[in-house]
């Protein structure tokens, strides 16, 4: 098993003095986002940028058919430089907490959760080429995916305020 | 302005003048201020000069409030530092100013400063010293010159396998041995019983071995550290700079104080630079006076750069790229093992790494070796599979990082003995897919030391 751990772990070493985990240079496991049972039921509320606790942000598309997945800026701040981003496939399907892709930066490698489960519709292939954009505009031109929703997301999101206050918290 | 009050710092601690209060509080201090290497600590985590059999070392289990800190602590705090537990250590990972990545090439273009004082300091001295080494090390000893270093490593009776690796430099009257944060608890207990088997065998050659806890250590690294450091020294200790070659270390003093420090030439990045042993009462104050008669040259760099830079290196992290099953052989660290040992033997593991050093036609050689990689496309990280081209797994990356100086993903790991030429195609596989990678020398960046002239060989 590759040094790989979520974005959120990222950010924790960005935040807490001294890390929770012994080191960034020990072997550790991605993991999994702790899912909260709580049923989203309004798909409106979807339309603004929301945020999970592992640092990805959500979009929903005017139709509500369409997801836009991103990392946050705190996140892109946290990860460092990027040198690579390996993207899912176009058409996979994804199941809510999979790791659909990584953001690799000199320190570590960091796995991409996606917070909703569908189809990946559309992939940023610019990231490809310039991975370093995600450290430029996290949340607006380096969106990571598109994915085509199937069902609403049981996990934990927040708005832009508790977001910003969750990692504050943090 | 700062450097005028690191100087005030020091003078007092060392002349025995200067404002009452500073008197007061370098008092206890200041018997040890004219020894090169004091063995005083000020780390209230050990009381009394301990004895090194009563000691309770720090490890990276111990819970975050009894890591301990460097002298160094509240200076990387002003700059802004970000720690992480690191060899029972809170060390600087990084610092607010330079990312990781800037961080490191400030050090390959200008210098930085490395605080590496968790690291452990070590006396070997007595008339039995240089053969108690030689029996738990391949190096040769008694060949190297006074003031002059060598890497080795600390091995295992009969496995041969490498317990820490380490830098043991001849001094006038001692061997000045620093050996890894992470293996202090191991290492401590390796010695002790180690010269437990000495003396009880070599009664009449005994051997004193002491810690010196508290020491400072600096590492200043990248092309201008010569010229960094030679403006904080004394004119005599500028002159020594000026011949003092890679591998070489000599006493020096800072300039308008008293405080003599071990100044040796060599480091962990691959740059020109110095690790620097400074007694415990004036790490801080020279450390300060460094950054500020180098402002616009010199900053402080934390882990984070200084495992990319010795990455590029080819250098190993013990743990990582070496640990207790490995031998120096499969390590690629032959280099390390000297002649006349090759010849005569005498040190743990001898049997095992000797027969690893002949021809595989009469029955030596290693069935894995350590290699350089540069992998395609995602960077490698630990624990990587290597495989051949029907997919078997043929070895693993033990380091990896992308290198913010060639700008590809490099690696280090072991291969199946074979495969280890440069230029050999493998795959790594990297998060289930399969990566090309080909097998390269180390060092991945030239090295750039200070080295004796040939012709100016002793």
């Amino acid at each position: 098993m590759a040094a790989r751990y979520s974005v959120a772990r990222a950010a924790r070493q960005l935040t807490s003095a001294a890390a929770r985990k012994p080191s960034p240079f020990v072997c550790q496991r991605w993991q999994q986002a702790s899912q909260a049972q709580r049923l989203f039921s309004v798909s409106a509320a979807l339309k603004e940028k929301k945020y999970t606790e592992d640092h990805e942000w959500i979009e929903m598309s005017a139709d509500g058919k369409t997801c836009t997945l991103g990392i946050s800026e705190y996140a892109a701040k946290a990860l460092g430089d990027v040198v690579y981003i390996e993207l899912p496939q176009v058409e996979m399907e994804v199941s809510e907490g999979d790791a659909i892709g990584a953001v690799e930066s000199v320190k570590s490698a960091s796995d991409i959760l996606t917070p909703i489960s569908g189809t990946v519709a559309e992939v940023n292939s610019d990231l490809e080429n310039k991975p370093a954009q995600i450290n430029k505009d996290p949340e607006g031109d380096a969106w990571i995916a598109k994915i085509t929703v199937v069902e609403e997301p049981k996990g934990k999101l927040m708005s832009k305020s508790e977001y910003t206050e969750f990692t504050e918290e943090a | 302005m700062a450097s005028r009050k690191a100087v005030a710092v020091l003078r007092p601690a060392v002349n025995g003048f200067g404002p009452r209060l500073l008197r007061a509080e370098c008092a206890q201090k200041v018997q040890y201020s004219t020894r090169t290497l004091a063995s005083y600590t000020s780390r209230p985590r050990k009381l009394a000069r301990p004895s090194q059999r009563s000691v309770r070392y720090a490890s990276s289990e111990v819970p975050k409030e009894q890591l301990g800190k460097t002298g160094l602590y509240e200076l990387h705090s002003k700059h802004g530092a970000k720690f992480v537990p690191f060899g029972g250590y809170l060390m600087p990972v990084q610092y607010s100013d330079l990312s990781i990545v800037d961080s490191h090439n400030w050090t390959r273009e200008k210098a930085s400063l490395f605080d590496v004082g968790h690291m452990v300091q070590h006396h070997f001295s007595g008339p039995g010293a240089e053969a108690f080494l030689e029996s738990i090390t391949p190096s040769s000893l008694s060949s190297l010159p006074e003031c002059q270093s060598t890497l080795s490593t600390l091995l295992y009776p009969e496995t041969g396998g490498i317990v820490d690796d380490t830098v043991i430099t001849r001094l006038a009257d001692k061997f000045y041995v620093v050996t890894n944060a992470g293996c202090r608890e191991k290492d401590t207990a390796y010695f002790k019983e180690q010269l437990e088997v000495w003396e009880s065998k070599h009664s009449d050659q005994p051997v004193e071995w002491k810690i010196l806890d508290g020491q400072g250590l600096i590492a200043l690294q990248g092309p201008l550290s010569a010229e960094i450091l030679a403006r904080v020294l004394d004119d005599k200790s500028v002159t020594d700079l000026k011949t003092l070659y890679f591998g070489q270390c000599t006493a020096a003093t800072i300039k308008g104080t008293d405080a003599e420090v071990l100044v040796s030439r060599g480091g962990y990045t691959g740059e020109d630079g110095f690790e620097i042993s400074i007694p415990s009462y004036a790490t801080e104050a020279i450390t300060e006076f460094l950054l500020d008669f180098a402002k616009d040259e010199l900053r402080f760099a934390g882990l984070g750069a200084r495992d990319t830079l010795r990455l590029e290196a080819g250098m190993c992290l013990y743990g990582h790229d070496l640990d207790e099953t490995t031998t120096p052989v499969e390590a690629a660290l032959s280099w390390i093992i000297g002649k006349d040992r090759r010849a005569k033997g005498g040190f743990h593991g001898d049997s095992v790494i000797l027969q690893q050093l002949k021809k595989k036609s009469e029955g030596g050689g290693v069935s894995r070796r350590r290699i350089g990689l540069i992998v395609e496309g995602s960077p490698a990280r630990e624990g990587a599979e290597i495989v051949n081209e029907a997919g078997e797994k043929i070895g693993n990356v033990t380091s990896g990082c992308p290198s913010p100086s060639l700008k590809k993903n490099i690696a280090m790991g072991y291969i199946k003995d074979g495969m280890h030429k440069a230029g050999t195609e493998v795959d790594v596989v990297v998060r289930g897919k399969k990566r090309k990678a080909v097998v390269t020398k180390m060092p991945f960046i030239p090295s750039k030391y200070f080295k004796q002239p040939a012709n100016a060989k002793a």
